[in-house]
């Protein structure tokens, strides 16, 4: 057994200058980086898919096999693109990543670059995070200057130019297609699939497009090797990652431990839901994977785990929502989220989250009407697996399984407005500090 | 295609072709075929809006939800897939809404989305009867819909043009417009701008929607969401009759399909000819049909003590033959652009069976002696290449030609061929003009005069290029030769690319002095003969016959008497004062028009003839294929067509022209279209030396004052703005600022000056036929520039 | 309550035509060619180049539009299309210090539709307006990426974690006065304007500035040093269980 929490990425964080290349490199950074520009592609690339990595933004797929499906035989250059637009409610792991530890993923995308024979990357980073990108900008520029970017890095003759690019506000652009379109300055909406990235992604040229905790993750596997990944985590979900905690718990934040961990564990080392509540549902991966209860508080939180009770492992993030709480509320803010964020390309996200959030605020005004927890389990049905993206199918995932577990407080929409169910000054952090 | 709706145990299977099953039953399709349109083969519509052959898929509207228990793999979709974007697979199993409940289920909630946002305003929208969503909603959708909510709600419409307006409330944002502008016609001045919910098609307010192509998406928006200002509240679609015909206003050979009510032609829309226009066509063939409305000519008016009055047909065709008979032989006929096929050959006929004479042409605008040669010996009588060869070709060269001002649906097929299969495209011209930008065109960059040596440049020149050479050729001493001689030599192919859409079939007809009918030469004693026979003459005459130009200053001179005159506008030829001065020196003009124009001032008798839409006949197009021209209305204004008017006037001269009906000349025209004997010789001029001093350079811009745009105010609105183009180099030389005025021959036009940095020196770029103001110069000649300013008066 | 749904759009599909006010000048043309210049491809720049605009006309005014359409050789709709696609880029001159509400569900729940609305009344202003005098414009926030902070507030995309309405009451005040702030996970506050600027791709030399990482992001991390647990030793692996009983 490992420890029950595995800092790699978060070691040194919080240090002083933790974002600094001389701190990178006081603590053994870059020694990945080196070792990968004398090994083969190949052999990078089999290291990874090895190890175990499966992708950190959400749909867990395997990160070596996607570098193996980049087409060398293609003539066009091949690009990296880091997505760093975390923007999935409850997810916030890859920015205090980038601002404490910009440089693990700069060395991950060399060794990235490496490995998929790239010599341009990019990482697009959401826009909202002024201080993320400073700290990324000045990490690139330390690399250039260093002999890390730019040509012959390492002194290997290989060249790895990068790109810090910041996005202006769109949640699709998560959406790896919708990132492309974006980073070709475009509106940021998914593209038909096929072709895929990996074939003609940006400029039509073969593209891996990972995530930032993925990329992040690299050069340990590198300088540690297969094995020692491979011994964190589960079965079929290997290695370390970072589950983020928040919401209505005593202390929340960020752990990085062994896949698998459970939800009574987390909860345990941040102290347990805040003082004199219980945990009434949380979700388990952001608020498109759909929600969990305390019954399922000791299933492990890897991928296939998740998958056993219906949902996701997602981007791992634990919204954590006590008993003060609305479901019809959340799940209406939820769904307006998605409603906003929609990027109107496809009629059923456009059109049905408009739809659902006006239905979803009958309820919880407790104006719906007999019937409307079916009309609105009908239109879910409409929506999900009919939209061009999986934007939808997040808002249909948070609907459905709110009603599932909570389907008599919908009904109670009928008449009580969920303001009267569960008053909304007890849900807020401060109303709790008031009374301390 | 094949569809085979046999049982599988009878299909053979082809190996050749991707063999699927849909609704139960066996399709095989070549690879690549999508769903959606593999179905369509055994018959099964299924509902979609943003899919369009035409356009690339983008699987935005996901109506067309199919169920795929099978994708080949002998592993089914767990949830319904667009039919729009999939391609077919092997060993596919697709079930539609006619054979499954989940595809119907999910077509239902599509349509019931699309509508809950929509405002259902169907008894005040153009689009009802006629309508994508109506119908398909009926088709597809359920009775109710179970959505109380508020529905998003915008200002509307908007104008995305002149002509163009948008309502976005009924817009289901199919982007077919959007991907029309972008990927077919490279106009992307709308563009779906907003997110989400509030996602809407959008300008920038000081760049229009303004492209040759726009009344394209009228056509295919799939809802009332775009409107044209030309059509809007105008007609029901169900009270309108419509009739397949032909454009008349260049030489594609578009199929239209144009609808009347009350035999008022409403409005026109793109035909579906796939050999030619796809479903597209321009702005001015769409909603160029008005300018006969206000001052049409009704009846025949013969000039009586120095002024033109109504007078009867009898009348009328009495005085002309009074006045033709005076002339005798030392007559010309002229005719122009506007004519069928039936009535071009009318004139021919007339000119040389009736009235005895070689003199005359179709040319009503600048040409040359080079450029007959040049029609007899490669041109007249013959089919010219075909779009089809464009599609096979792996370069074209543009000579003196600009697709897509001066023929705009051979623009299209470029340009999709670009897009499509990378066709190299190469243009000899002063500068790379908005046209070839959108054809990713290299520029060779050649001065007006320049254009031979620049082909001769050219030395990787094959047989799998195709060199498009325009009408504008003919004023570029040598150039025709030289396109002649580089295509013999190299093996590159070459077609004449003519600007009106009466030319080829008036080139065939014998309306050239040189040329019988089928391109026969005239001075071929057998080719005589040949034609003689057929009309039931005895003999044709044998002289050589007068050219456009030649037969003014013969009239001029007093050697010519009298002239014939149909559809020919003195302002469009190379000297409109010396036509002018002829025209006034003849002894007689008769003129035959749909509208009063500078000849019908002059003419002694005018008869008026039916407009495109009161006949039927064809038009031949560049490539030589005949197209039929429809009788879109049975109700005339005027009873006679030309050739109806020409019969008349030969029977009252006792010599009949021995065809009245446009059945009889077409009988007639082909019976005279084989011709095996000789042709004239190729051209053989040399180039003229480089002038000095600044040239002209210029083309007729699509939307110009051309008398067939008028009163289409919407449609002159979205014209480009006259501009003069000089490089930087002359600007800076000339002293060129904001404002200039370029002047020759009595003439001058001021206009804005755009300094253009691919232009080459020493030229000025002007649109010929911009608007009142007009020069009387053809391109190569040296005119005058001179800055115009504003404060301290003009410079010198 | 939620209640911000809007169904009537009298103003949409464009920036805001009536003010053709801009400062884009030779300075700004030649910084958008350099931003184009860095890509492959010179498009692939037109984000960044409207970060640009707006830091120089505190909006994506017209004039913007068409001069990154020019500098990009595409259609000022196409740039439209774009600048109207993303949140970030305002329509009208944004205040000099920008301030964004998270009312996403986790953060709403926890305080941010209180904040939210008790920032409104406090500036007089509702959410997508600016102050009179200039200087403060709000937002409403979708998820900024923080939950583990909430609710959180967020001054010229810098992040203020935990707020009670008395901190945000104090932030507000600050601002307005125009005094020193510092963003607890950042630096200190410039202007909307000057992290536009950052944005667009010019460094403004602040980002050793702050802290390495707020207190909820090294909780884990603490844990696991009070607890001495650690990631494997490389090489180990053979018997994990006695290294880590060993450890312990």
């Amino acid at each position: 057994m490992t420890d029950l929490l595995t800092p790699v990425l978060s070691e040194h964080w919080g240090e002083q200058g933790s974002w600094k290349l001389s701190r990178y490199e006081a603590t053994g950074g870059y020694r990945a980086a080196r070792k990968a520009m004398a090994m083969d592609p190949a052999d990078i690339i089999a290291t990874v898919k090895d190890a175990g990595l499966r992708g950190r933004g959400g749909a867990g797929f395997p990160t070596g096999m996607k570098w193996s499906f980049v087409p060398q035989d293609n003539p066009n250059p091949k690009y990296l693109v880091v997505n760093a637009d975390e923007s999935e409610p409850g997810t916030c792991k890859d920015m205090p990543l980038l601002l404490a530890n910009p440089h693990s993923l700069v060395e991950g995308i060399i060794i990235a670059c490496r490995a998929i024979n790239s010599h341009q990357a990019f990482i697009y980073c959401r826009g909202e995070v002024l201080h993320v990108i400073r700290r990324l900008q000045q990490a690139v520029r330390e690399a250039y200057a260093a002999g890390y970017l730019g040509r012959n890095v390492f002194g290997s003759g290989y060249d790895v130019d990068l790109i810090v690019h910041a996005g202006a506000g769109a949640y699709i652009c998560g959406e790896e297609t919708a990132l492309l379109d974006s980073l070709e300055g475009r509106r940021g909406q998914p593209r038909l699939r096929p072709p895929f990235p990996a074939v003609a992604g940006l400029y039509a040229s073969p593209t891996v497009v990972n995530n930032v905790e993925s990329i992040a993750s690299v050069p340990s596997i590198i300088e540690h090797g297969k094995d020692w990944f491979q011994s964190m985590g589960t079965e079929k979900s290997k290695g370390y990652t970072i589950y983020s905690l928040s919401g209505h718990v005593a202390n929340p934040g960020q752990f990085e431990a062994p896949m698998g961990i459970t939800m009574r564990q987390l909860l345990e080392l941040a102290g347990g839901i805040r003082a004199g509540h219980e945990l009434k549902f949380f979700t388990p991966g952001g608020s498109s994977t759909p929600i969990l209860t305390p019954e399922h508080l000791d299933v492990p939180l890897d991928y296939e785990g998740m998958a056993s009770v219906g949902t996701m492992l997602g981007t791992k993030a634990l919204q954590c929502f006590d008993d003060t709480t609305s479901v019809v509320r959340t799940t209406l803010r939820f769904v307006e989220f998605y409603k906003h964020e929609s990027c109107g390309k496809c009629t059923p996200c456009r059109e049905g989250s408009w739809w659902l959030v006006q239905l979803l605020m009958r309820f919880e005004q407790g104006t719906a009407q007999e019937g409307d927890v079916d009309k609105l389990l009908d239109i879910c049905e409409q929506i999900g697996g009919k939209s061009f993206c999986a934007l939808a199918d997040g808002a249909v995932a948070c609907v459905t399984s709110a009603v599932r577990h909570f389907r008599e407080e919908f009904e109670q929409g009928y008449h009580t407005p969920a303001w009267e169910l569960f008053p909304y000054e007890k849900s807020a952090l401060f109303a709790q500090e008031g009374a301390k | 295609m094949s569809v085979d709706a046999k049982t599988s145990a009878e299909v053979q299977p082809r190996p050749d072709l991707v063999n699927l099953t849909i609704d139960g039953v066996p399709v095989s399709v070549p690879k690549g075929t999508l769903i959606i349109r593999a179905a369509e083969m055994i018959g099964t519509n299924i509902p979609r809006f943003c899919d369009h052959p035409l356009l690339d898929p983008v699987g935005a509207c996901r109506q067309c939800m199919v169920d795929i228990p099978d994708a080949g793999n002998g592993r089914g979709f767990p949830k319904p897939q667009a039919s729009c974007t999939m391609p077919v697979a092997e060993g596919m199993v697709v079930n539609t809404q006619v054979t499954s409940e989940v595809a119907k289920k999910a077509q239902q909630g599509i349509m019931e989305f699309l509508l809950i946002n929509h405002p259902l305003d169907c008894p005040i929208c153009d689009k009802g009867g006629e309508c994508p969503l109506q119908n398909q909603a009926l088709s597809h959708g359920r009775g109710e819909s179970r959505f109380g909510g508020l529905k998003r709600t915008f200002p509307k419409p908007v104008n995305v043009s002149a002509q163009i307006l948008l309502d976005r409330e009924r817009c289901v944002l199919c982007a077919r417009c959007t991907r029309f502008s972008e990927q077919i016609s490279g106009d992307p001045f709308i563009a779906l701008v907003e997110r989400g919910a509030l996602q809407q098609v959008g300008i920038y307010e000081q760049d229009p929607y303004e492209s040759y192509f726009s009344g394209n998406v009228v056509q295919i928006c799939p809802v009332g969401a775009l409107t044209s200002a030309a059509y809007r509240f105008q007609s029901r679609p169900f009270d309108l009759v419509s009739t397949t015909t032909t454009c008349e206003h260049c030489a594609a050979g578009c199929e239209l399909r144009t609808d009347h009510r009350h035999h008022q032609v409403k409005r026109r829309l793109a035909g579906n000819n796939p050999a030619i226009n796809e479903e597209w066509n321009c702005d001015k063939g769409r909603f160029g049909f008005v300018s006969a409305r206000e001052d049409r000519l009704k009846y025949p008016l013969v000039r009586r003590d120095g002024v033109l009055k109504p007078a009867s047909w009898p009348e009328a065709i009495d005085a002309a033959v009074e006045g033709l008979k005076k002339a005798g032989e030392a007559v010309g006929v002229q005719t122009g652009g506007r004519l069928t096929v039936e009535n071009a050959l009318g004139y021919s006929r007339f000119a040389r069976a009736v009235l005895g004479t070689n003199n005359i042409d179709f040319r009503s605008r600048p040409s040359s002696d080079e450029e007959a040669q040049f029609l007899g010996a490669f041109v007249a009588g013959r089919a010219q290449l075909r779009y089809s060869d464009l599609d096979a070709a792996k370069r074209v060269v543009l000579v003196a030609f600009e697709p897509e001002d001066e023929m705009p649906i051979a623009f299209l097929r470029l340009r999709k061929l670009v897009r499509k299969q990378g066709l190299r495209v190469q243009t000899i011209a002063p500068f790379a003009s908005v046209g070839s930008r959108k054809l990713s065109a290299e520029l060779i960059a050649a001065a007006p005069g320049g254009e031979a040596a620049a082909l001769e440049s050219l030395t990787d020149l094959d047989g799998s290029a195709i060199i498009l050479v325009g009408e504008r050729a003919a004023t570029l001493p040598g150039l025709l030769s030289t396109v002649a001689r580089v295509a013999d030599s190299t093996g590159a192919r070459v077609a004449w690319m003519p600007r009106r859409a009466g030319d080829k079939g008036a080139l065939d007809a014998g309306c050239l002095p040189g040329l019988l009918p089928g391109g026969r030469p005239v001075t071929d004693v057998a080719a005589r003969v040949d034609v003689a026979s057929a009309w039931g003459v005895d003999s044709l005459p044998a002289g050589p016959g007068l050219a456009a130009d030649e037969q003014f200053a013969a009239l001029a001179a007093g050697t010519l008497k009298a002239v014939v005159v149909a559809g020919v506008e003195p302002g469009d030829l190379a000297d409109p004062a010396a036509a002018l001065a002829g025209l006034e020196a003849a002894d007689f003009v008769v003129s035959i028009e749909q509208r009063p124009s500078e000849v019908t001032e002059r003419a002694d008798v005018v008869f008026p003839a039916a407009l495109v839409e009161e006949q039927s006949g064809h038009f031949r197009n560049w490539e030589g294929q005949d197209l039929t021209v429809g009788l879109v209305t049975t109700a005339t204004q005027t009873p006679f067509t030309d050739l109806r008017i020409l019969a008349a006037l030969a029977d009252a001269l006792g010599k009949p022209l021995g065809m009245r009906t446009p059945a009889a000349a077409w009988t007639a025209f082909h019976e005279l279209q084989d011709w095996d004997g000789g042709r004239p010789a190729a051209p053989a001029v040399a180039p003229a030396a480089a002038g000095e001093g600044l040239v002209l350079a210029g083309w007729r811009e699509l939307l110009d004052a051309s008398r067939g745009n008028d009163g289409e105010i919407a449609l002159r609105a979205t014209a480009r703005r006259p501009v003069l183009r000089v490089s930087p180099a002359t600007a800076e030389r000339l002293g060129l600022d904001e404002v200039a005025r370029v002047a020759a021959n009595g003439r001058e036009l001021v206009l804005p000056v755009v300094v253009t940095a691919d232009m080459v020196d020493d030229v000025v770029w002007a649109p010929l036929n911009p608007g009142e103001d007009r020069l009387a110069v053809v391109p190569g000649r040296p005119v005058a520039v001179t800055a115009v300013t504003f404060e301290g008066g003009e410079d010198a | 309550m939620s209640g911000h749904f809007e169904s009537f759009f009298p103003e949409s599909g464009s920036v805001d035509y009536s003010d053709q006010s801009t400062n884009i000048d030779e300075t700004t043309m030649a910084e958008l060619r350099e931003l184009a210049g860095r890509y492959p491809q010179p498009r692939s720049a037109l984000l960044p180049m409207l970060h640009l605009v707006q830091s120089v006309d505190g909006r994506v005014s017209p004039r913007g539009i068409e001069a990154c359409a020019e500098v990009l050789g595409i259609s000022t709709a196409q740039v439209s299309g774009v600048a109207t696609f993303y949140t970030m880029y305002k329509r009208r001159p944004a205040g000099k210090q920008h301030v964004g509400v998270c009312t996403t569900a986790l953060c709403a729940v926890m305080g941010g539709d209180i904040l939210l609305d008790r920032a409104k009344r406090k500036l007089g202003i509702d959410e997508g307006q600016t102050t009179p005098d200039g200087q403060i414009s709000l937002e409403r926030l979708e998820c900024n990426a923080a939950c583990d902070f909430a609710p959180v507030m967020m001054v010229n995309w810098e992040f203020f974690d935990n707020m009670t309405p008395e901190k945000a009451d104090e932030l507000l005040d600050k601002l307005m006065r125009d005094e020193e702030v510092v963003s607890p996970r950042g630096a200190t506050i410039t202007s909307w304007k000057e992290a536009e600027r950052v944005l667009a791709g010019f460094p403004d030399g602040r980002a050793d500035e702050g802290p390495s990482a707020g207190e909820a992001s090294l909780l884990g991390r603490r844990i696991a040093e009070e607890r001495g647990w650690k990631a494997p030793t490389p090489g180990a692996s053979a018997e994990p269980t006695a290294q880590k009983e060993s450890e312990q």
